[in-house]
């Protein structure tokens, strides 16, 4: 059974790398938007996923990592990949700041306040907050990122940008699966099962709601800089509450707490519709009748979670199928 | 010497008085029994004891440091570890990831070293896994380390959530009704279990409504009655003191 | 910053205020008909019906409908016709809104709470998009001249005659429902099934039925007061059931979701601050002081203003 998935996944990521090869730019281009998504979608699943904290604003943290890169690049000239790390603190220390007072919040309580926090952060660029932001109109210019001085154009040669965001990914996903499978991670998923008990247990439930939300935010806003790279152009049209809405999605259908569920999530509702020219006009509609289909028929997700087995010295330990 | 000192405490919920004026220690070592009629404020004293209701007035101190109106978590970091009256597990996680919980406060590993996987934190997960099953062998649950927690039977999730309570290195556990939805055998064996986390120098604090479990195990038993302290002693002088037994006749018979 | 400061006389002045406080109680009204959905759903069904803004949106859109296909107001006079248009639109979003229960909702309600709120996520996705795809996604507009553009003056102040109708309109509404609930056996029974499901169902009372008259109800409410928008702004599109909806839940949640007169309060509250905070603040941060005001109120007061406090049992 491991064996099969091993192959699997290994089959997946061997024709994820040699696709570009065969494809040409418009396609190679879907491909970026869907590792961009799946990112995003790996990073909000540290909230939603394993914190179980339903949260509808992820855009949000998105927008500030992209505006904070595209500002300070364009006013700076400051090279858009040295800005990585300060557009995740950023985003991270916003979420800080806004989540504090939130995250003690019922769940579809928080999940309204999300999606006001989304509204009025995605208000304040279109009002061209402390003028830095370009109102409606966003920022142009945005240079794109340079790697020992050659140039990844993500409009002129997605390719390049491809392997770049491919390496991001891949970065991403072996942090998150040693985080997912650690005292933090477990820490989270005790607390979306049962948070009075998890509290009973001696976890800081309120300490570790915060933290997700800081590093979910962190990586969005690592994200949103390689974004503002990509297209070198941002509105807040790209940072809508309905970007928030595709984000929940991909991780609900994809399976929540589950990686290779919220990469298959990013694939079906970025990518299929791309290769499906038909259908785009139905898309969301598609989309809603699955959410909610998906919700009476399989609540965990396509892929959901597989339970994790611990090595130990006890030879008793049963595996059992969830 | 008293590990836990109740001094003084009040609770309100809206204009009820759930616990009035109660005072009492629990002394190092010892089987500690809290008992009652239905409704008399127990539970709510447990809860008032681990943060989980603020209390409107009095004061709670372990181990002579003032712990009143301290977070769960902070209380159980202290040292004191709890189970739930309505079981409270991670019902679909395995039993050994809900013993990990209790090791939870006994660990230092962050996100950071996690994502790096540092030897040192890889070395501290080792080191839970082993004492999750230590704790999973002294409740005699280890046959059932990858089970999920959902498919045990009744009597073995109360044991489980005891299992995850020691795994937290307590030196005062709670038990909120240990022995309820357990049947005979189950309850002796507890009975048992208790007298061995007693060895192992744990005090042991406990709601019981099986009298005869009560009797067998505990050497000091506080009564309470519609949130106040009616009584308060010895096994022997309890089971004879008139304004216990008018209290338990008052109540329905079958909650005894 | 829309505040001009030039020219103004006290009378002028006066007359602003009194323009937008109208403005807001007539705005207030309709997100009070809307929070009245929400809260009916909650108090039975601790659920939020995420898809209850769109419902709003299919009321207008079916009022529109309604009125250019038959041509109503030809055959009937206009008020006879609003009026039967007001009881169609009510009964046909009613029964979308039980359907959507049925379909949406019915099933998962021994489900995690939280499953029910992404079905109805889902529900609201499906219904913006039909909407869009069966009316195109442009902007409609509602047949202008049907309604009276008289303005009334009340000491000296001036109020147009079609907000006054708004307002009252929604007042009735609002206290036929109070009655409604409060004075009938049918509304005990729905009082009761809020309080304890189990419990109402052992009184005999059949909880499946109170349910699906709240799911008539609520969405009746709804889509009536999307027709109000539609005959009162003239123009509707297929996404404004959700910022309707959003601002509505907001009203709810100020007055105290589940609560009914709460419902009222909050809307008109709601409406107020709002269309104060557009004149006197900015009128381009004017989306942004609804969510402010929800924000604020879940942090510092999430029971509401006329909520009680429930204590957590462990």
């Amino acid at each position: 059974m491991i064996d099969l998935r091993m192959i699997i996944y290994a089959a997946v990521s061997v024709c994820w790398l040699v696709a570009p090869l065969f494809l040409g730019n418009y396609h190679t281009d879907v491909l970026n938007n869907i590792a961009i998504y799946a990112l995003l979608g790996l990073s909000l699943n540290i909230i939603l996923g394993y914190g179980g904290m339903f949260h509808m604003g992820h855009a949000a943290f998105f927008a500030i990592g992209a505006y904070a890169t595209a500002i300070i690049n364009t006013s700076y000239g400051i090279p858009v990949l040295w800005l990585l790390p300060l557009s995740g603190i950023l985003a991270g220390v916003f979420a800080l700041v806004v989540a504090r007072p939130i995250i003690h919040l019922r769940g579809d309580y928080l999940l309204i306040v999300t999606i006001g926090m989304v509204e009025i952060v995605r208000i304040a660029l279109v009002n061209n907050v402390f003028g830095l932001t370009g109102g409606a109109n966003g920022i142009f210019g945005i240079a794109s990122p340079t790697i020992f001085g050659h140039q990844i154009n993500g409009i002129v040669n997605p390719k390049h940008y491809f392997y770049l965001l491919t390496a991001f990914l891949a970065f991403t996903i072996t942090v998150f699966y040693l985080l997912e499978h650690s005292r933090f991670g477990r820490a989270l998923k005790f607390l979306s099962s049962d948070s009075v008990a998890a509290e009973g247990s001696g976890i800081d439930t309120s300490g570790y709601k915060l933290a997700a939300f800081v590093i979910g935010a962190f990586w969005a806003g690592m994200v949103g800089n390689l974004y503002a790279g990509k297209i070198t152009f941002i509105s807040p049209e790209s940072f809508s509450f309905w970007e928030s809405v595709v984000m929940f999605m991909i991780v609900i259908l994809g399976g929540a707490g589950s990686i290779p569920g919220v990469l298959l999530g990013a694939f079906l509702i970025i990518g299929l519709p791309e290769y499906f020219h038909g259908l785009q006009q139905y898309r969301l509609l598609i989309f809603g009748f699955a959410l909610v289909a998906m919700m009476i028929f399989r609540p965990q997700g396509i892929l959901p979670p597989k339970q994790h087995t611990y090595a130990t010295d006890n030879a008793s330990e049963k595996k059992v199928s969830s | 010497m008293s590990l836990l000192r109740v001094e003084n405490v009040v609770k309100f919920f809206g204009g009820l008085m759930a616990v009035g004026d109660v005072s009492f220690d629990v002394p190092q070592g010892c089987v500690f029994g809290l008992i009652g009629p239905n409704g008399a404020g127990k539970t709510t004293v447990f809860n008032l004891i681990t943060g989980n209701y603020n209390l409107d007035k009095g004061k709670i101190l372990y181990k002579d440091e003032e712990i009143t109106g301290m977070p769960t978590h902070r209380v159980v970091t202290r040292g004191i570890a709890r189970t739930f009256q309505n079981i409270r597990l991670f019902s679909n996680m395995s039993v050994l990831e809900n013993v990990l919980a209790g090791c939870h406060c006994r660990m230092s590993a962050g996100p950071i070293s996690a994502m790096l996987r540092l030897p040192k934190q890889r070395a501290e997960e080792r080191a839970a896994v082993a004492r999750a099953i230590e704790e999973l062998s002294f409740a005699g649950l280890e046959a059932q380390a990858g089970n999920l927690a959902r498919n045990l039977s009744y009597g073995n999730q109360r044991l489980l959530e005891i299992a995850r309570a020691l795994a937290s290195n307590p030196g005062l556990i709670i038990l909120d009704e240990p022995a309820g939805g357990m049947n005979e055998y189950e309850t002796t064996s507890l009975v048992n279990l208790i007298e061995r986390i007693r060895k192992r120098g744990i005090t042991i604090m406990l709601i019981e409504h099986d009298m005869s479990l009560v009797m067998r195990s505990c050497e000091h038993i506080v009564v309470l009655e519609h949130g106040r302290k009616i009584a308060e002693g010895i096994p022997s002088v309890i089971k004879s003191d008139p304004r216990v037994i008018e209290a338990y006749l008052g109540s329905d018979e079958d909650d005894i | 910053m829309s505040l001009n400061l030039e020219p103004y006389t006290s009378k002028s002045l006066m007359e602003q205020f009194f323009t937008q406080l109208t403005n807001g109680l007539a705005v207030g009204g309709i997100y009070a008909l809307i929070a009245l959905g929400y809260t009916m759903v909650y108090g039975v069904l601790k659920l939020i019906n995420f898809a209850h803004g769109d419902l709003f949106t299919i009321g207008a859109y079916l009022g529109l409908t309604l009125l250019a296909s038959f041509h109503l107001a030809d055959h009937l006079g206009v008020a006879t016709a609003l009026f039967v248009l007001a009881l169609m639109v009510m009964g046909l979003v009613g029964i979308i809104g039980i359907l959507l229960d049925r379909v949406a909702y019915k099933p998962l309600r021994t489900s995690p709470r939280l499953s029910a709120v992404v079905s109805a996520l889902g529900a609201s996705i499906i219904f913006s998009n039909t909407i869009m795809l069966v009316f195109g996604p442009s902007p409609k507009v509602y047949p202008q001249g049907l309604l009276p553009t008289q303005v009334l003056y009340i000491f000296g102040l001036p109020i147009p005659i079609m907000r006054l109708l708004i307002l009252l309109a929604s007042i009735v509404m609002m206290i036929g429902l109070y009655v409604f609930i409060q004075k009938t056996k049918t509304g005990t029974a729905i009082r009761a099934a809020a309080i304890d499901q189990d419990a109402a169902r052992l009184m005999g009372i059949n909880v499946d039925r109170v349910i699906m008259l709240v799911f008539f109800i609520g969405p009746a409410l709804g889509g009536v007061a999307g027709l109000m928008v539609g005959l009162h702004y003239g123009q509707i599109n297929f996404t404004m059931g959700w910022i309707y909806g959003l601002k509505a839940f907001t009203a709810a949640i100020l007055g105290g979701i589940g609560n009914i007169p709460g419902a009222m309060v909050g809307g008109l509250l709601l409406g107020v601050i709002e269309s104060m905070g557009a004149a006197y603040i900015s009128n381009a941060w004017k989306d942004a002081i609804a969510f402010f005001v929800l924000i604020v109120i879940l942090i510092v007061r999430p029971t509401g203003l006329l909520g009680e406090r429930v204590a957590e049992k462990i």
